[in-house]
């Protein structure tokens, strides 16, 4: 049986990830840019803040273990390592997206590289998850099902329902709830009864704990033993991440009701510049190199902008494409006819 | 052996089908709330648990969001899970997941992932099980673009169409009749497949088009008996899938008679009766010599008591008058 990586990165990993959070930081400012420039439309939620929390946990992974992830996924996508182009691309709703411009910025999936999509409906994802995690316990596989989600969702019903199957069955699963303090623009103390969410998964009798979200290291040690106990002892397991997301709910949200001292706060722990330093600290890189690391984002998000403008838009004839996997006419209206 | 088909039940024929597709196709698994232990709340799935074990036969907790929401998971990697709800009435619970889910993600991801699995659920009233349990919700999962929609009305509908959804790569809503388990009738064998789309006439008739599914076909035959006491043949046509809709048999049998009636046990407003009429006279309007009739159940919550109830549900009699009123008949009373 392959296990999961080991939670201590090799310097090698360590300069991989530092890249990976610098390049979900500067594809969503150039993403927030775009939407700006109306070239983006729908909803567009960034992940600025939370990039230790998506990398960390994805670096902990092996390439094939199932991700899920909500609506908040961009970062999830890049660091799985689908082209950054197919993303932008996607966001600008052009043929070349990775989803053929059907789904947007809230709807990226990389089946590929086993991301299994983002999802609109706050809680609605995580059975899904589990029936991932079902098909490795139905098979007998190793493969460890991940699915990220905020404490928002973890007030859902559903999240309760499956913690308790994930418990009956002792599915090979980690819930993933990333607390960053809101859902959407109300915060946590609003919200939940007890503000700690981690307890309510060892309720059903999984393994759960709560870690700084901010600190890459601290996230990828934490997913990793959760992702051992989920792969190795076949038990599910939860991490609370505790991050902060710098921007509104979404672009559409103008972030005007959050305390800018408490924005400042976490702020000043910014993951990257925190990773940065430990990198330098260690001797890993040095500024010059993470200057270049940085240039060299900056090219590969300049590239990926600019083949996502220069696409062509999906052919109006394919809208009713792929509505059924087994379709019983070709109308490109859709229709529930057959052969109308 | 004889040649002649098998004769069995409704619910046998499930049972034949289900057990069929699973020693075909190991991916195939059965999940939902009693099915297996208690052999299931309608006793489809009697004997499974023994025979093909816990991993395939799952009783799950009472969590109809959850438990579909797994099988839709289930079904993105590769595995055929058949999730049983054990009445209609509870996939209300479950409608983000059906909706927001089954539906859409192969369209909504590029087409990258299927969603091959069935959900099967017995609906329908008539026996005394009031508001809360007696729902006909065909409208509401026909509205979804991404669903298939299957309404079986016989035993061999009920097994060659069953295996078919097993096999379809598409999300497959598979809605049974609580009154209709114990029905008798030929089924046919292992291989005998029924595609999705194709409708059939239950019964030749020339005067009036009379267009039913599920245990309304059953209503409709009785209707067609009583009128032909006073020789007035009726069509009887059931549609068999409401996604993918057989629109050409419907509308070549309606060009014949002129005159249509739906019989939906559903409510009137928006329903399947209306979204089929309308489809009718789209495609048949010069050839109509009356206005399509509908029969519904009546549009307000299903009571209990025996008499309100009865009267609430379609009856032989309505469709009698609805066709009559499309022949500008009086109905004898």
């Amino acid at each position: 049986m392959s296990t999961s990586p080991p939670a201590g990165p090799t310097p090698e990993e360590m300069r991989d990830m530092l890249r990976a959070m610098t390049l979900i930081r500067r594809f969503e400012e150039r993403a927030s840019e775009e939407y700006m420039a109306g070239r983006i439309g729908g909803f567009l939620h960034l992940a600025i803040g939370e990039e230790a929390a998506i990398v960390g946990t994805v670096s902990a992974l092996r390439p094939d273990d199932p991700l899920t992830s909500t609506y908040r996924e961009h970062g999830q996508a890049l660091a799985r390592g689908t082209d950054p182009r197919a993303i932008m691309a996607e966001l600008l709703g052009r043929a070349t997206g990775i989803c053929g411009g059907r789904g947007g910025s809230m709807h990226l999936m990389d089946r590929e590289r086993s991301f299994y999509g983002g999802y609109g409906i706050v809680g609605g994802s995580v059975p899904l998850a589990l029936g991932l995690a079902w098909a490795s316990h139905y098979r007998g596989d190793d493969r460890v099902s991940v699915t990220m989600f905020g404490e928002g969702a973890a007030n859902q019903g559903v999240v309760s329902e499956c913690f308790n199957m994930a418990g009956l069955w002792d599915l090979p699963i980690v819930f993933l709830i990333l607390n960053n303090q809101y859902g959407m623009g109300t915060p946590v103390e609003r919200a939940a009864a007890v503000e700690d969410f981690y307890p309510r998964a060892t309720a059903y009798d999984i393994e759960s704990w709560k870690v700084d979200g901010m600190d890459v290291l601290a996230v990828r040690a934490a997913i990793s033993e959760a992702a051992r106990l989920a792969r190795e002892e076949r038990r599910p397991a939860c991490v609370e991440l505790l991050a902060y997301r710098y921007k509104g709910h979404s672009m559409s949200d103008p972030d005007t009701v959050r305390d800018a001292a408490e924005k400042e706060r976490w702020k000043a722990r910014d993951p990257l510049v925190t990773f940065e330093r430990v990198l330098l600290g260690e001797g890993i890189m040095d500024a010059s190199a993470i200057a270049q690391m940085q240039a060299e984002v900056d090219q590969v998000v300049d590239d990926a902008t600019e083949f996502a403008k220069g696409s062509p838009e999906v052919p109006v004839d394919q809208l009713a494409d792929q509505v059924y996997a087994q379709p019983w006419n070709d109308d490109p209206r859709g229709s529930a006819l057959v052969n109308p | 052996m004889s040649d002649a088909p098998a004769q069995m039940t409704y619910r046998q024929a499930l049972a034949q089908a289900l057990r069929e597709e699973m020693e075909r196709d190991e991916s195939v698994f059965l999940m939902g709330e009693d099915i297996g232990h208690f052999d299931g709340a309608f006793k489809v799935t009697k004997g499974m648990l023994a025979e093909f074990g816990p991993t395939r036969v799952v009783d799950t907790p009472i969590t109809e969001a959850g438990f579909t929401g797994l099988g839709i998971g289930a079904a993105m990697a590769g595995l055929r899970p058949v999730v049983e709800i054990m009445t209609v009435n509870f996939a209300l619970v479950a409608m983000d997941q059906i909706v927001s889910n089954a539906s859409k993600i192969h369209y909504m991801f590029g087409g990258q992932v299927p969603v091959p699995m069935v959900i099967r659920m017995p609906g329908g009233a008539g026996h005394q099980l009031s508001a809360q349990h007696s729902h006909s919700l065909e409208a509401m999962f026909t509205h979804v673009p991404g669903l298939k929609v299957v309404v079986p009305a016989t035993p061999e509908d009920a097994k060659g169409l069953l295996k078919t959804a097993i096999r379809d790569d598409d999300p497959v809503i598979f809605l049974e009749s609580e009154g209709l388990y114990g029905k008798k009738g030929p089924v046919g064998g292992d291989d005998h497949l029924i595609p999705f789309g194709q409708a059939v006439v239950r019964r030749p008739g020339r005067d009036c088009t009379v267009i039913a599914h599920s245990r309304m076909v059953w209503v409709a035959l009785a209707a067609a008996e009583t009128l032909a006491g006073q020789g007035v043949e009726v069509e009887v046509i059931d549609p068999r899938t409401f996604r993918p809709l057989d629109l050409n048999t419907l509308a070549d049998s309606v060009r014949r008679t002129s005159r249509a009636v739906v019989v939906d046990e559903g409510w009137p407003e928006c329903g399947i009766a209306a979204g089929v009429a309308a489809h009718l006279y789209e495609a048949c309007f010069d050839w109509l010599d009356a206005p399509i009739g509908r029969v519904n159940s009546a549009d307000v919550p299903m009571p209990y008591a025996k008499n309100l109830e009865q009267a609430a549900i379609p009856q032989p009699d309505d469709v009698v008058a609805a066709v009559l009123a499309t022949m500008a008949r009086e109905v004898p009373r």
